[in-house]
């Protein structure tokens, strides 16, 4: 179906923030075309100018802040950034359509459903009370809502989040545009859904043969959904090419490492590749290639002119040097190869003491009615979760948002207080530790944060906020000492000594979370919480904070309790892993044996929901709905009523526990 | 000594208060997120401007703070030394010709002569309603009609000029002091701050400044031989009492906002903390207290005081003791009408803060409840505080007019502009209207709340530009 | 949602307990009925017969808290605290220290103020709102900009001001319409106009600029650009989807007042002679008319918690989010 007529046309797009000497040029030069019925993906990391792009081609850029500096956007043969404001009305929504990363928020919380849609069909076309119902339930359905009758007179706030990006995208369809322009549609939701969403979209395009601009950072989206991809950085783009060159041969360095940081199983013997340094800021004019001063391929010529635009096969296109035949590189230099640290782990002799031992925890939070709040349920966040982490060693506990992953790494901290259970580390009871008693011992037991932006006091240096859990633990005897405790820390993280007089918003993501390692190290502990500490760094960093992580726990011996939902880390970092659904743990086991052969059906779902780079096209296990409210469980197996295989027992009993060769076991009936 | 100092209770508090910014001055300048947002007050044009128009004010209000009594003057040299009994503040000292200069009734501004007519009987005999000539102002005019328009001008010139030459010294020193902390010639400095160059609105902070030093030397130069906004029924000078009310704005603006604000941040934070019965106990207390209507808890209040002052008169010593303790008191209630609304503000920033990730680290560190609270949380709040304190000031100021109008504000003996806008509102049913006391009171008020209002403007933007400002 | 209000009211007794404590105290405990004696009476020349003669008048005779002469019930009944601050909870207001039914006069001034009350609050409402959407619609252009600025002005002038210079222009210098004065019936509209238009020319300062701030931050959010994405026009955007949200906290926010509005406004009444609860409360003020004071201060704590209450109702009534919980 892709017929190579053009769609869209960018040609040398700018936009930029700010006045002029300051001016982030967020968009600097951007070039492509999507043609009719094409997906066509831009791909990059946070801050590249993607979303900036897509919210230019509608002359959405939030004014007045910013402003679209130099360019054309041809849809078909309109030139939009010629058109008044009133002109773009009738192209919005009409030609192009769009929908947003956040469904929560993208939403007006006070119209209905159905009123949100109508108003889109009404302002594009004429039609009669009825005929506008009808087309809002149409609509409705299409996008795989059932019940669209009911759904089209609730509000947002009544919806899941799955629920709602389908009522965006119904939304975004209602006046059937010739392209949907995607901005990061499924970054919110969690890997079942997102599975779902994507599925939705590409048959809503096989339907009705529109053109799709996917805006994303996420390789297995693109791997699932694009014909073509442009690669953004630094605000232009750097390779172009068909899905299948993309992924056979990337040419462009910064492409390659990309690739090479993606945490898998295959990379677990060696460090991941990463890409040194942080994303330029924008704000100043480059005379060279943009990726140069992080790119190991780089040499004198890439700093001083920038590379061209060179075709290198059918549609495969790069901007760099290395590719371009008019350019010869004076010395090739082979990059460096990755220092490989030796990896213990499991080798390791003490790996068999067991530091945390975590019996039937329980976390109820009461919800409270009536006229003198009397309990009256429980949502049952975690509801009797049993594991144990080995000194040195890694688990991992895995699950979707909602499941009680993050509360069970809370409750076993004590920072919130779990409902019954017992935690025994080092031969006490933590549950029935008191006061002082468990001050000193909060010591022994860290936790890492997933928002490395507010899990640092914006108002203390980093030495202070280093400092602050040794004087609270009564580490190093006097100042000096301490200092040089820090400085100490800070080397090993890999942060410049000087780093300590600074404060934290001087940092970078990836950086800060450095911080917060160096800070829960200070402390010697020998078990830290990660809870989810890359899911809010960029792919190229996230690699580095593995690898620190990795080297950490070798040198230290340290145990982690790996907060996660994604499943590439898992298989990079744990030796076991634990699968959490609905407060309970389903399955756990040896990380090669859950994650090759995983036995619950949840289990199975959520590993096929994963797009997957290496295997694209394969058959998937679909999950149907969303995870139930903790709050209300469904009575026997949770996992029942999306499941598969259900039998009636599972509606009765909740199953018992089944051990497939040792240690790895799950609760399903299908295997007693 | 000529004199013995008096300190005040409501002296003591301004001092302590002034002492309190200094310390946090002095502690903010070397840490540099303390210092980030001031910096950006800083830059704002209109509120460094209005920052200029309070400075003049806080100057006034502070000379008017520093009270003491005069030694009287005795013929026996042996005798023991006395202190008259009246309180005089540095401001009375300066303004002393005003103070005495009391005519016998209304005479309008710059007027020879009083406002009414009053019979008189000339030395032949005959009797003639004549508007009789005043006694401390334009004595030294024959003919006051044909000379006094060249008079003031020439009184006010000079008075502009000499403020003009005290300004272009300041000018001069400042330029100094820049040219010195920048390492840069001070000519170099002199240009970019003509050009307006530089990030501190310094070329608009000085035209202010040279304004207001130039129409108060204009102003007080005119005083020693006019009433220059004319007098009151009682014939007081009202440019006077105008000054004089200064400190009694600034007094209750700021007074308020110490008293209240101990407790609006100790429960505020605590209850949004500590969560549970203490959240509860905090939330009953404000709930209560912001039930009863504002007004009515004050008049409550100033009534018991009033009960209790006039039935133990011989508990203050002197006049300007017991007007000084109801301008406290005064404060003190509103104090308690007011804290609950930063009270409310901070236990909900407070319950924010409490989720965050760096608080639960710190508690995950075994860090104690008050190091927590004094280390994350109070830091982390105190942009509310300053919004709040700097939104709060020009609403208490206009507030005391209100009250003094309804008879619950401060002493009827104090100055204030409330004060004189009571005692004058009933002449404007007057024909020919009187409207100097009301225009002088209005005006002054007026200029003090507006810059208050834009320097709150600036303060709140630079500090937190999406915090809601709430009237 | 009936158990959330039934648990509302009940807590409003707590509430109301505590200000009548804090009455109490302030009015028979920091200073005693023989204060208040002496205060009408006057310090000097007074006779102790006087005092007994003033108290008992008043029924301020009987002990605090506890009548140890009493029998029975009435150890406990016959006392200032039962007569005087428990009665309140019955709406009996007694009598006031110059002799007249409270409750009478309550009932007689309060249409006056809600007269004036009303009309100010809802056209000030209005006119507030029309005013911060045009500033919004015109955000970041020099219209905003110096409307903010003009905003900023009128906040800083002082009621007094505005009241002081409305009746001397319109009343005085114009003859438009009386500066002063009440009449029952269709009459009391040319007494009316006066007052309310002052009231929402001193309110457009500190509300255009309110809500043109809760305006702005709603046009920041992710849903506005979703509906320009739609292709709607700027005006559509503002009207059907800013303001509606918008409104929630704009009429939530107002309707605390509402109840509020029969106490009146103070220095309104007392300019134009209206007479309503506003005056009536500066006369007692002045006059030290301390159980009338005392049954303000109730009914105004009563007529809040009342209010608060409202706003509960209206929560759940505008947004649909708190609706459907």
């Amino acid at each position: 179906m892709s017929e190579t007529q053009p769609l869209l046309r960018v040609e040398d797009l700018h936009t930029g923030f700010g006045v002029e000497e300051h001016m982030v040029r967020a968009v600097d030069g951007v070039t492509f075309t999507v043609n009719r019925g094409e997906a066509y993906a831009l791909l990059g990391e946070s801050g590249c100018g993607k979303s900036m792009t897509a919210l230019s081609i509608l002359k959405l850029v939030p004014m007045p802040a910013g402003r679209i500096t130099g360019g054309r956007v041809w849809l078909g043969d309109e030139d939009l950034l010629r058109y008044p404001e009133v002109a773009m009305r009738r192209v919005r929504g009409r030609r192009a359509a769009m929908i947003f990363q956040e469904p929560m928020t993208s939403l007006n919380p006070v119209v209905t459903v159905g009123g949100q849609i109508a108003e889109t069909v009404m302002h594009h076309s004429r039609l009669s009370s009825a005929a506008l119902r009808a087309r809002v339930q149409e609509s409705l359905s299409a996008v795989g809502i059932p019940d669209p009758e009911r759904r089209a007179r609730e509000y947002p706030h009544q919806l899941s989040g799955g629920m709602k990006q389908r009522v965006m995208i119904a939304m975004a369809l209602a006046a059937r545009p010739d392209l949907l322009i995607a901005d990061e549609p499924t970054t919110a939701l969690d890997v079942t859904t997102q599975a779902q969403v994507l599925e939705l979209i590409s048959a809503l395009r096989d339907d009705t043969g529109m053109a799709l601009l996917l805006i994303t950072h996420d390789l297995g989206v693109v791997r699932e959904m694009a014909d073509r991809i442009g690669v953004m950085y630094a605000g232009h783009i750097i390779e172009e090419a068909p899905a299948a060159a993309f992924f056979s041969a990337p040419r462009h360095p910064y492409t390659q490492a990309l690739f090479e940081s993606l945490p898998s199983a295959r990379h677990r013997t060696a460090p991941l590749a990463t890409i040194k340094g942080n994303v330029p800021r924008l704000d100043r004019v480059f005379p060279g290639c943009r990726f140069a001063s992080r790119c190991t391929h780089a040499w004198e010529l890439c700093e001083t002119h920038a590379p061209r635009w060179v075709e290198t096969g059918a549609g495969h296109a790069v901007r760099c040097h290395l590719a371009d035949p008019a350019v010869t590189r004076p010395s090739p230099v082979m990059p460096e190869p990755p220092v490989s640290a030796a990896r213990p782990g499991s080798t390791s002799k003490e790996a068999d003491r067991q530091v945390l031992d975590v019996r039937d925890l329980a976390v109820h939070f009461p919800v409270r009615r009536g006229v003198f709040k009397r309990i009256v349920g429980h949502v049952r966040a975690v509801d009797g979760v049993s594991f144990s982490v080995r000194r040195g060693q890694t688990l991992a506990l895995v699950g979707e948002s909602g499941c009680g992953k993050t509360t069970a790494g809370k409750g076993l901290l004590q920072l919130i207080a779990p409902t019954r259970g017992s935690v025994m580390y080092a031969g006490s009871e933590l549950t029935r530790l008191r006061g002082e008693a468990l001050r000193r011992r909060r010591a022994e037991l860290q936790i890492i944060f997933q928002d490395p932006f507010s899990s640092m006091n914006p108002r203390m240096l980093v030495a202070d906020i280093i400092e602050e859990g040794m004087l609270a633990q009564a580490v190093g005897a006097s100042a000096a000492q301490r200092r040089r405790l820090i400085d100490t820390l800070l080397e090993d993280v890999g942060l410049p000594a000087d780093a300590g007089r600074r404060y934290p918003h001087e940092f970078s993501g990836g950086q800060r979370q450095r911080i917060c390692i160096a800070r829960a190290l200070a402390v010697r502990p020998s078990l830290i919480v990660c809870d989810e500490p890359t899911s809010a760094l960029d792919v190229s960093v996230q690699a580095q904070i593995l690898n620190l992580l990795k080297r950490l726990q070798s040198e230290h011996g340290l145990a982690y309790l790996f907060i996660t939902h994604n499943i590439a880390v898992v298989a990079y970092l744990a030796d076991t892993v634990a699968v959490m659904y609905l407060g309970r743990l389903v399955e756990e086991g040896p990380v090669e044996a859950v994650l090759e052969s995983p036995r619950h059906p949840y289990t199975q779902a959520l590993l096929s929901a994963v797009p997957a780079i290496d295997s694209p096209g394969e058959q998937r296990i679909r999950l149907g709905g969303e995870p139930p409210s903790p709050a209300n469980p469904p009575g026997g197996c949770h996992f029942h009523p999306r499941c598969a295989h259900a039998m009636p027992v599972c509606r009765e009993r909740y199953p018992p526990v089944v051990s497939f060769n040792g240690a790895h076991t799950a609760r399903c009936f299908l295997y007693e | 000594m000529p004199f013995t100092p008096v300190v005040l209770t409501t002296d003591a508090l301004l001092f302590l208060l002034l002492a309190a910014a200094g310390g946090y001055a002095w502690y903010a300048r070397r840490r540099e997120h303390l210092r980030a947002p001031w910096r950006q007050v800083a830059r704002s044009r209109l509120g460094m401007m209005a920052a200029v128009v309070l400075c003049a004010y806080l100057l006034v209000g502070i000379a008017d703070s520093f009270h003491l009594r005069l030694r009287i003057a005795q013929p026996d040299a042996q005798a023991a030394v006395r202190y008259s009994p009246e309180v005089l503040s540095l401001l009375d000292l300066a303004t002393g010709h005003l103070r005495d200069a009391v005519e016998k009734t209304y005479s309008a501004p710059f007027a020879a002569t009083l406002y009414v007519r009053e019979t008189v009987t000339t030395p032949d005999g005959t009797v003639a309603r004549v508007y009789p000539r005043l006694r401390h102002a334009a004595t030294h005019l024959d003919d006051p009609e044909r000379q006094r328009l060249g008079d003031v001008l020439a009184t006010a010139a000079t008075g502009a000029l000499q403020g003009i030459a005290l300004w272009a010294l300041a000018v001069a020193l400042l330029l100094y002091g820049l040219a010195r902390s920048g390492r840069a010639r001070w000519r170099t400095v002199l240009r970019q701050v003509a050009r307006d160059e530089l990030a501190v609105p310094w070329r608009l902070m000085l035209i202010t400044a040279g304004v207001l030093i130039a129409g108060a030397f204009m102003l007080a130069n005119l005083s020693f031989t006019y009433h220059v906004f004319g007098t009151d029924k009682v014939g007081q000078d009202v440019f006077y009492q105008t000054v004089k009310s200064i400190r009694t704005g600034l007094l209750i603006g700021t007074l308020t906002t110490l008293v209240m604000l101990p407790f609006a941040v100790l429960l505020g934070l605590v209850a949004g903390y500590f969560g549970r019965w203490v959240d509860d106990l905090i939330q009953y207390l404000y709930t209560t207290l912001n039930s009863i209507p504002g007004v009515l808890l004050i008049a409550a209040g100033i009534l018991s005081l009033q009960v209790y002052m006039a039935n133990h008169p011989q508990r203050f010593e002197s006049f300007a003791e017991s007007a000084d303790l109801r301008l406290l008191f005064l404060c003190l209630i509103l104090g308690v009408t007011s804290w609950t609304g930063l009270c409310r503000l901070l236990r909900g920033e407070t319950l924010k803060l409490r989720e965050l990730e760096y608080v639960q680290a710190a508690t995950a560190f075994g860090v104690r409840h008050l190091g927590i609270l004094t280390r994350h949380l109070l830091p982390n709040v105190m942009h509310v505080v300053f919004i709040t304190v700097a939104l709060d000031f020009s609403g208490l100021v206009l507030a005391e007019a209100v009250l003094s109008y309804v008879g619950i504000g401060v002493d009827p003996s104090m100055n204030s502009w409330g004060n004189m806008i009571n005692q004058a509102r009933l002449e404007m049913a007057r024909e020919p209207v009187v409207w100097w006391s009301l225009l002088a009171a209005f005006t002054f008020m007026f200029a003090l709340v507006l810059a208050a209002n834009l320097l709150a403007d600036a303060i709140r933007d630079a500090f937190d530009p999406r915090l809601r400002s709430v009237p | 949602m009936t158990a959330y209000l039934v648990r509302r009211l009940l807590y409003a007794i707590p509430i109301l307990i505590g200000v009548n404590l804090i009455t109490f105290t302030l009015f028979f405990v920091v200073n005693t009925p023989d204060d208040m004696a002496h205060l009408h009476l006057g310090v000097k020349h007074v006779t102790p017969e006087a005092i007994v003669n003033w108290k008992r008048e008043r029924g301020y005779d009987q002990p605090l808290v506890y009548n140890a002469g009493g029998e029975g019930i009435a150890k406990l009944t016959e006392t200032i605290l039962f007569n005087k601050s428990i009665s309140l909870f019955a709406f009996r207001f007694g009598a006031s220290d110059t002799g007249r039914d409270i409750g009478y006069d309550i009932r007689q001034r309060m249409w006056p103020s809600l007269a004036i009350a009303l009309p100010t609050f809802l056209v000030g409402i209005l006119v507030n709102i029309t005013f911060a959407m045009l500033l919004a619609f015109f955000r970041a252009t020099y219209i905003d900009v110096w409307g903010v600025v003009l905003c900023v002005i009128m906040m800083s002038i002082s009621t007094l001001f505005y009241i002081i210079a409305g009746q001397y222009l319109i009343g005085k210098l114009w003859h438009l319409v009386p500066i002063s004065g009440y009449d029952t019936g269709v009459d009391a509209i040319k007494f009316l106009v006066l007052p309310v238009l002052i009231g929402v020319v001193h309110g457009i300062g500190s509300g255009t600029r309110w809500y043109r701030t809760i305006f702005l931050e709603e046009i920041n959010k992710d849903y506005v650009r979703t509906a320009r994405a739609k292709g709607l026009s700027e005006l559509r955007v503002l009207f059907r989807h800013v303001l509606q949200n918008a409104l929630i906290p704009i009429l939530t926010g107002a309707v605390v007042v509402i109840p509020s509005l029969f106490m009146g406004s103070l220095i309104m009444e007392a300019f134009f002679g209206i007479p309503g609860l506003g005056s009536y409360t500066i006369n007692a003020i002045n006059q030290q008319d301390f159980a009338v004071v005392r049954a303000m201060v109730f009914l105004g704590a009563v007529l809040y918690i009342l209010g608060l209450i409202m706003t509960d109702i209206a929560y759940t009534l505008a947004d649909p989010r708190v609706r459907f919980e």
